[in-house]
């Protein structure tokens, strides 16, 4: 089992793939990283040498933002967004949209799961009201 | 799709000009604008710009984590106040 940036403990996959599960490294950056250390994509993490998971891990903590620091990355640039009060910034505050979609319909993604808001309607017992 | 970075920013030449000027005799007024469109620069850092909002003059102090915004977006044009409250909801068992 290879500990690669933290907590991140890759399978019995192939390397390109198990990679992947490390928080901030997709398809492109993985294959990037196997090309600049020269490791095997095609090789499983299991028959991984310790020199090669050692040279994957000094290229990934030295060279990539991964896991917690993109992850507190993100969120201050989200919370930039809204302490300079622009338009941006309030639709993280209430948890809508920023991208100019429509929130007549859909946008449950950001809203979360349909709260109901009819005036006289009758609820049937059940279903969320 | 982004503007090109050929063209640089877009700035509104007559705002840049007055807050240029301001930046030379070193003083700070608020300066009303409709220029909504424009693009913070650096030098708009400090000043307060009155952007319009298509009703009133909103007046927004420029800080240093605003440039490269553009001044519409910070002077909302909207007003929602939230929907009615609903009055009641009936069950049936």
């Amino acid at each position: 089992m290879a500990r690669i940036a933290g907590v991140d403990i890759p399978s019995e996959k192939r390397v390109e793939i198990a990679l992947r599960y490390i928080y901030g490294i997709g398809p492109a950056t993985a294959r990037k990283i196997l090309a600049t250390t020269g490791v095997d994509p095609g090789k499983r993490v299991k028959v991984l040498t310790d020199e090669e998971t050692a040279r994957l891990r000094n290229e990934i903590e030295n060279n990539y933002r991964v896991e917690g620091t993109l992850h507190t990355e993100v969120s201050m640039n989200i919370k930039r967004l809204m302490d300079i009060g622009c338009y941006r910034g309030l639709r993280h505050r209430r948890n809508l949209p920023v991208r100019g979609q429509r929130t007549r319909t859909n946008a449950r993604t950001r809203k979360g799961p349909k709260k109901t808001a009819g005036s006289l309607r009758k609820v049937k017992p059940g279903k969320k009201g | 799709m982004a503007r090109s970075v050929k063209k640089g920013p877009y700035l509104d030449a007559k705002l840049t000009a007055k807050v240029e000027n301001m930046n030379k005799v070193r003083e700070k007024k608020v300066v009303r604008t409709w220029a909504r469109r424009s693009t913070v620069t650096p030098d708009f850092v400090g000043h307060t710009i009155a952007v319009h909002n298509g009703n009133k003059f909103i007046p927004i102090y420029v800080s240093e984590n605003m440039v490269g915004h553009k001044l519409g977006e910070f002077a909302l044009t909207r007003t929602f106040r939230g929907h009615a409250k609903s009055s009641k909801t009936t069950s049936v068992k």
